[in-house]
């Protein structure tokens, strides 16, 4: 018997015995070891971050062809890696004061990053639903995270039941994909697509539709974005953070991986679901979110937005759109964590307030988080110099190159009316008189904060490493 | 020609004052005193810096100069940067008008000076580097990112509707701006660069040309602004600090004749042709319709914030008519007034930041108190009417000759508009200054200071060295204007070749 060739998964599997001795220490020595736990948990990110780095140089698969190891896997698991790493550090401080201290918490993001990772670097329809499972229950658990809260358990609930819905969905795509073709590995699926001669029955594409529509609720895009407004406001706010950022990436990725490679051929079938879906995920994040009250509630709806925006282009369907997805990603995820820091320290005395009026006059109270929650909201609305226009600026390119100006056009049109709710918190902060203000920015969410916001105002001078590292990363689909 | 950067270094001079006034702490009183400060020398410095561009520029060629070039996104989009004659007098005109800007505000902002200050001179730098950027992705980025500092100055140290006034200004901006974004993206697409000397020589589709020359018109009609999509103007005017209107209407308003100039006229040589009865109808129904309701207004900077879209009105005419004297007169007349509207804003100032109000009617007689202010408003009325031997004599002038040799009928109406608008200048000046002294609080007002006569010199000079003697201005801008009307020439010809091929 040949065993496989374990070296190409050494990361997944040094995380995963990380996980596991970090339970065993959290299980010995109980929730006192919890910040040593975390910080153990961020080392082994980052460990494991350097261990993907020496991995991919080449294209290679092990495990029987159920996984992948390439540049493209490098780029997002790095991604997904440093969201979950920054999003542990953030909860630290947080979970300490609001007395949520369970050394669960770490471990479970450990796990959830780990399943990201073998979604990212799935090559089969049945690795990628292990992996988007590991990373899903995963998700469920740090949800429902403060048992003692309604609104985390209520959030938890329904994130489970809609989740467990869609990974039906999922599931059922699959194998109807599967009892069509009679495969699942996505390189037989694209030998076997290739040179368009393939008929396309009708069965195949029901089972695409499913599949789109499983993975559209995992990165919350219209229509299966239900559940996203209720958990990112229910559940305790580093979650949110968490949520916003590394399994969006994850999911993003594998949404890129599926559509290009094995169905890459089948592009004209569905281009105009992933156009409706965009269109209607800008939509929504734009109008939707100009009503929100609520810091963190708001924020989903600008998700939504964002991945609207992403989808852009997947839809295009070329190596130009891949690449601005993953440039698009690489920026979102800096500007949702620095923005995240930011809601993390919106704390007065008697505890967390999370409305977005409690901002008021805060450039006079705390002026530099003000500041960099100004350059966040500009970026997150996609004002040059900022970072967050080069993520918009690739996307459309890309779109306009693929022939699809009109949702171009959509996209920048609901990109303005966007821009007023992002602008309506600069507003808030600089133009209404002080409120009470906040409590000392802690050390940590401060750093977080600081080179985030370095990193979207200075982007402009140095953008070379990201964009040649995405093109990089996105050629590797197409050849 | 000089061997170093001086382009890149003016346009992020203005950043090192920024850096500077991060450093200076201290209590709020001496650290807004060294912010004022530091913000005035940095000025002052980058104006002195931007007189060598002037200094060492070459009149006798159209090509671009100072040119400097590195790599920026790659797949040619580069960091381009480089001057020509159309240009370098919006560089000199931004430089020339901000240390003015920052004395304006020297005792009329008092709160949060650090942050004010702040916002000016990353606005100076935006600015500077919309006129030099010699590429669409770097222009875009300056031309958009001066929003973020105008939103703030209008928002923060702004009147009582100062919400509502910066929300409209940024969304409708940004909103004129989307279109052109994408269509920078389309020319991108088409001719495989961004490099904006490229673009000038590539020959678009002529049936492309008409849908690109409309993406960029909705984004500069807004910032003209042109009617009817200048509603945004008198509330964003209205609303700011006088240093902020000044900016406004010296420099930002610039920036969409300038896109004409740049963009629309050399890329789209068929688009311009095609649209330009459009854009006459246009410019002649806002010289009319915002000189009589400029007539109305009772309110000093509505007035002033209306009459400056009648005069943009008269700049785009000046554009569209494709003639020697037209273009260049609506090059001379967007100097002229960008200093001129700039010194009315800073008269309104003067007595606002005495009585803090811009109503008319609650002025009158001030002659009697404050001679010196009476004669400094008297000038820059005179010459925003365009009286012979003011700037806006000369522009006006040129514009109107170029316009009536294209078209008889634009050329009378806009000259019925100068006569509205010596009506509502006048008029505004006669209930402002003259008469009686009825008012009681006006009994003690006080005439301008030492300070404030400082801002006003400059600028009473420089109007009347271009009323009185034009020509080292229109000297500059001869060769790019005379070349660029050649581009256009052959484009046409370029295009009509296509066009009778395709039949």
């Amino acid at each position: 018997m040949v065993l496989p060739d374990f070296s190409i998964a050494l990361p997944e599997i040094f995380l995963a015995c990380v996980a596991m001795a970090l339970l065993m220490v959290g299980a010995f020595r109980g929730n006192r070891s919890t910040s040593l736990i975390s910080w153990l948990s961020v080392l082994a990110f980052i460990v494991t971050g350097f261990l993907v780095q020496f991995e991919g140089h080449a294209s290679v698969t092990t495990f029987g062809g159920l996984y992948r190891d390439d540049t493209f896997a490098v780029f997002m698991k790095t991604l997904c890696l440093g969201a979950s790493a920054l999003a542990v550090i953030m909860s630290i401080d947080f979970n300490k004061r609001e007395r949520l201290v369970r050394f669960e918490f770490p471990i479970l993001i450990v796990i959830a990053t780990l399943g990201m990772m073998v979604m990212i670097s799935a090559n089969d329809l049945m690795s990628m639903y292990l992996g988007i499972e590991l990373m899903s229950l995963s998700l469920y658990v740090t949800a429902a995270f403060k048992r003692d809260s309604v609104r985390s358990t209520e959030a938890g609930l329904k994130y489970f039941v809609l989740g467990a819905l869609s990974s039906g969905m999922l599931l059922y795509g699959a194998s109807l994909i599967y009892g069509f073709t009679g495969t699942t590995n996505f390189d037989v699926l694209r030998d076997s697509f290739a040179g368009g001669e393939a008929d396309i029955g009708i069965g195949l594409l029901i089972g695409l539709v499913f599949l789109i529509a499983g993975l559209a609720f995992k990165v919350s895009a219209v229509p299966f974005h239900m559940w996203a407004p209720d958990v990112y406001e229910g559940v305790p706010t580093p979650v949110t953070a968490f949520f916003a950022a590394a399994p969006k990436v994850a999911a993003i990725a594998l949404f890129l991986r599926v559509f290009i490679t094995p169905f890459g051929e089948l592009v004209d079938q569905w281009q105009q679901i992933i156009v409706f879906i965009s269109i209607a995920s800008m939509i929504l994040g734009a109008f939707a979110a100009i009503n929100q009250r609520n810091f963190k509630r708001l924020m989903a709806y600008s998700s939504i937005g964002h991945i609207g925006y992403a989808l852009v282009g997947l839809a295009a369907g070329t190596e130009e759109g891949v690449r601005g997805v993953l440039i698009y990603m690489a920026i979102y995820v800096v500007m949702n964590i620095g923005t995240f820091a930011c809601i993390l320290s919106m704390r007065q005395c008697d505890g967390m307030v999370e409305d977005i009026s409690e901002l008021a006059g805060l450039s006079k109270t705390r002026p530099w988080m003000a500041f960099f929650l100004l350059l966040f909201m500009f970026s997150l609305a996609g004002i040059p110099p900022l970072a967050g226009f080069f993520g918009k600026f690739y996307i459309f390119v890309a779109a306009i190159n693929a022939g699809l100006i009109p949702l171009a056009v959509i996209g920048l049109v609901t990109s303005v009316v966007g821009a007023y709710y992002y602008l309506r918190i600069v507003k808030i902060m600089y133009f209404d008189d002080a409120a009470e203000g906040f409590e000392p920015v802690s050390r940590t969410q401060s750093i977080i904060m600081t080179a985030s916001g370095l990193f979207v105002a200075f982007f402009v001078v140095f953008p070379a490493p990201l964009l040649d590292g995405a093109e990089a990363a996105a050629a590797v689909l197409f050849s | 020609m000089l061997d170093w950067p001086i382009l890149s270094t003016v346009t992020f001079l203005p950043l090192i004052g920024v850096l500077l006034i991060l450093l200076t702490s201290g209590k709020e009183e001496s650290a807004a005193r060294n912010a004022r400060w530091v913000a005035l020398w940095t000025t002052l410095f980058t104006f002195v810096i931007s007189l060598f561009i002037w200094i060492n520029f070459d009149t006798d060629t159209a090509a671009f100069q100072f040119v400097e070039k590195g790599s920026w996104l790659g797949n040619n989009i580069n960091y381009h940067m480089g001057v020509d004659g159309i240009s370098m007098l919006f560089i000199i005109l931004t430089t020339f008008l901000m240390p003015l800007c920052i004395l304006a505000s020297w005792e009329a902002i008092t709160v949060r000076v650090r942050e004010y200050m702040i916002a000016f001179l990353v606005m100076e730098c935006l600015m500077i580097g919309v006129f030099c950027a010699l590429d669409m992705v770097l222009f875009y980025l300056f031309f958009e990112a001066g929003l973020i500092p105008m939103f703030l100055i209008i928002g923060v140290w702004g009147g009582a509707q100062r919400v509502y006034a910066s929300f409209k200004f940024f969304l409708y901006t940004l909103l004129g701006s989307m279109l052109m974004l994408v269509a920078i993206i389309i020319m991108y697409f088409v001719a495989g660069t961004t490099d904006i000397p490229t673009l000038i020589d590539y020959n678009f589709d002529p049936q492309l040309q008409l849908w690109l020359w409309l993406a960029f018109f909705a984004s500069f009609a807004v910032k003209v602004p042109m009617w009817p999509l200048h509603t945004w103007l008198p509330d964003a005017h209205v609303q700011a600090p006088t240093a902020g209107s000044v900016i406004l209407a010296g420099v930002l308003l610039k920036m969409g004749g300038y896109g004409f100039l740049r963009f629309s006229i050399p890329m789209f040589p068929e688009g311009s042709e095609y649209f330009a009865p459009l854009v006459f109808a246009l410019s002649v129904v806002a010289i009319i319709y915002t000189s009589l309701v400029a007539l109305v207004q009772k309110d000093m900077k509505k007035l002033i914030a209306y009459s400056s879209v009648a005069h943009m009105g008269f700049i785009t005419i000046g554009i569209f008519t494709f003639t020697q004297q037209g273009l260049e007169g609506g090059i001379l007349q967007m100097i002229s007034h960008g200093i001129v509207s700039g010194a009315l804003f800073l008269c309104v100032g003067v007595v606002y930041d005495r009585m803090h109000t811009r109503e008319i009617a609650r002025y009158g007689g001030l002659v009697h108190r404050m001679p010196k202010y009476a004669v400094i408003f008297l000038i820059f009325t005179m010459a925003t009417i365009g009286l012979p031997g003011t700037s806006g004599f000369v522009g006006e002038f040129l514009i109107l000759v170029g316009a009536y040799q294209v078209n008889t009928t634009v050329a009378f109406i806009a000259t019925i508009g100068v006569i509205l608008g010596a009506a509502y200048s006048l008029w505004l000046y006669r209930r402002v200054v003259f008469g009686e002294l009825v008012k009681e609080d006006l009994k003690n007002i006080m005439d301008v200071g030492r300070r404030e006569i400082l801002i006003f010199t400059p600028l009473i000079l420089v109007a009347f060295w271009i009323g009185i003697y034009p020509e080292p201005f229109l000297d500059v801008m001869h060769a790019s204007v005379v070349n660029l009307m050649d581009q256009h020439e052959t484009a046409m010809q370029a295009s009509k070749t296509i066009l009778n091929a395709a039949k």
